[in-house]
């Protein structure tokens, strides 16, 4: 069954008001920025935020009026620094934060992922992140009597993933640092699969291997080549530096963020504008100069 | 960035990646981080440590380094060539078990007994909201020893960091045993300004001053009384096959100059 849609039907239909979705799970690689922008442009409300970092698309989706509560452990501006709007939202509108570590995401994930409450670990002891934290409680472990941390299960809403491959139903094909996404896919109520390119399920069955999230666990599939820019994706594209920089400059204030916002998304009907605007030069440039292709392997018996 | 009194041969983050590379010794697994950690893997990498192993928490493992410059751990040149490409948990599961020889790590405020605070800091206009741990809570907390490269200044350098984001030496010697920690804590800050070790009791010393910098600066820039080494020595200038890596791994200076 094919579970095709374009991102506005699958942002319409899977991502309500005052959902938690989680984003950015590949860390600074393949940060679904389309997705994030249609959900900007389409005012989505009293979003929960849920992320490992978040290389300036939670920023961008708080600036936009989108986030009551950001559930991560780190926020901002990769090479950069600091993000400004989430600094803002912060420090004088009171945003709602759950510190995390990155470690600790992966675990609330996982927890979720397995089914069971919470899982044992031993970092961030001692931490003011654990203090009055609800993801963290301290328990003996009940064979050694260790202390340990509890870090209760995550169940997002809505995970967002950007991939190279899929087919129409979803099984997708990744390559590349994944992060925490394959347990976020597995945890989460509902996917929306991203893909550079729909490919026939030959080709997504001729590699099990790399098959990193199985169809029957997708909601929906959405082609959308460069979906993931500025950030890169691994074989099509690189990471836009200077549009990470840029973006640094031009939010230093609410209202320069607001004219940011406006062209860079609210004035856009969708990702081809935005390649668009662009220009074909900037993203020809990003392209793959040097294709390194990997080695095959032979599934054959 | 150079101090006055030190010899314009290099720069201050060039000391500060030279004296980062020397806390890498051979063999060893490293959490690499990234800005000025990552370049001194590299250099380590091409001088006394060619066997170290970097991990990544994106869960990149590699045995060399990325070929190019890169500004975050999942820039493609990054995965290309890498020994390992999986997940997060893969890489924190082995920093968890003990695998982990050093992690490196920055801050915005570190304190006498090397805890550090990446969370939020008290400015003169109220609360400045930072990024975050990330990683680095993990690192301090689960790596065999870690190394915290930072500005030198009483600012970054308070008695007691106002948020413990990432668990150093807590209060003092056997801190981390008693709260379940199970190894690790600081072995140094590579300040602007000096090296800084620590003692038995958990609490940082001054172990040797950048060329051109007087102990007495680094006490005045210190946000506490600062212990001394019976020797101060002087932080080691960077050697030509150490500052030659630096350079032609970062050619535009984005993070040295």
């Amino acid at each position: 069954m094919t579970k095709l849609m374009n991102m506005q039907q699958a942002i319409a239909e899977l991502v309500p008001d005052g959902a938690s979705v989680a984003l950015g799970l590949q860390m600074e690689q393949m940060i679904p920025f389309a997705a994030g922008h249609e959900i900007m442009r389409q005012k989505k409300r009293r979003l929960t935020l849920i992320g490992p970092i978040s290389d300036i698309l939670f920023d961008q989706m708080i600036a936009a009026g989108c986030a009551s509560h950001v559930i991560a452990a780190w926020v901002g501006n990769v090479m950069m620094g600091s993000a400004y709007n989430f600094r803002r939202a912060v420090e004088r509108d009171g945003l709602a934060v759950t510190n995390l570590t990155n470690f600790t995401v992966a675990l609330a994930l996982q927890a979720a992922a397995m089914g069971v409450p919470f899982l044992p670990t031993r970092t961030a002891l001692g931490s003011d992140v654990a203090r009055d934290n609800e993801f963290f409680t301290e328990f003996q472990s009940p064979f050694t009597g260790e202390t340990l941390h509890a870090v209760r299960a995550l169940v997002p809403d809505v995970a967002i993933v950007h991939v190279q491959r899929a087919d129409a139903e979803g099984n997708a094909h990744c390559w590349g640092n994944l992060g925490v996404m394959v347990e976020a896919v597995r945890a989460a109520k509902r996917v929306i699969v991203v893909a550079e390119e729909i490919v026939a399920p030959e080709v997504i069955a001729s590699d099990p291997n790399r098959t990193v999230i199985p169809g029957f666990l997708v909601s929906a599939v959405v082609e959308c080549s460069f979906g993931a820019h500025p950030s890169p994706v691994q074989g099509y594209y690189k990471r836009d530096d200077a549009f990470f920089r840029d973006y640094h400059e031009q939010t230093r204030t609410e209202e320069s963020s607001r004219k940011w916002l406006d062209e860079w998304v609210r004035g856009l009907a969708g990702r081809s504008e935005y390649r668009q605007r662009l220009g074909a030069q900037r993203v020809q440039a990003l392209g793959v100069k040097n294709h390194a292709y990997a080695a095959p392997a032979d599934f054959g018996y | 960035m150079d101090e006055p009194g030190v010899s314009v041969d290099f720069t201050l983050s060039e000391l500060m990646v030279a004296a980062a590379a020397r806390e890498i010794r051979d063999h060893e697994v490293v959490f690499v981080g990234m800005r000025l950690p990552l370049i001194a893997f590299v250099v380590a990498k091409q001088t006394h440590a060619p066997n170290a192993i970097g991990l990544f928490e994106n869960g990149v493992i590699r045995s060399t380094p990325a070929r190019e410059l890169i500004y975050t751990m999942a820039d493609p040149p990054n995965l290309l060539g890498a020994t390992q490409c999986l997940d997060m948990l893969g890489v924190m599961s082995l920093l968890q078990s003990g695998r982990v020889h050093l992690g490196f790590l920055g801050a915005a405020e570190v304190d006498r007994f090397g805890n550090l605070n990446s969370t939020e800091v008290r400015g003169e206009k109220g609360k400045v909201r930072l990024p975050g741990s990330g990683g680095a809570c993990d690192i301090a907390s689960l790596a065999q020893r870690f190394v915290v490269l930072l500005e030198h200044s009483r600012q970054r350098l308070p008695l007691r960091v106002s948020y413990r984001t990432s668990p150093g030496n807590g209060d003092g010697a056997g801190w981390r045993h008693r709260v379940g920690l199970p190894r690790g804590g600081p072995a140094a800050v590579i300040t602007t300004k000096a090296v800084l070790r620590f003692d038995e009791a958990g609490e940082a010393y001054l172990a040797s001053v950048h060329p051109g910098v007087e102990a007495s600066d680094v006490m005045a820039n210190t946000g506490w009384e600062l212990k001394v080494s019976r020797q101060v020595a002087e932080t080691q200038a960077p050697a030509k096959d150490e500052l030659r890596a630096i350079r032609e791994y970062d050619k535009d200076g984005f993070w040295t100059r």
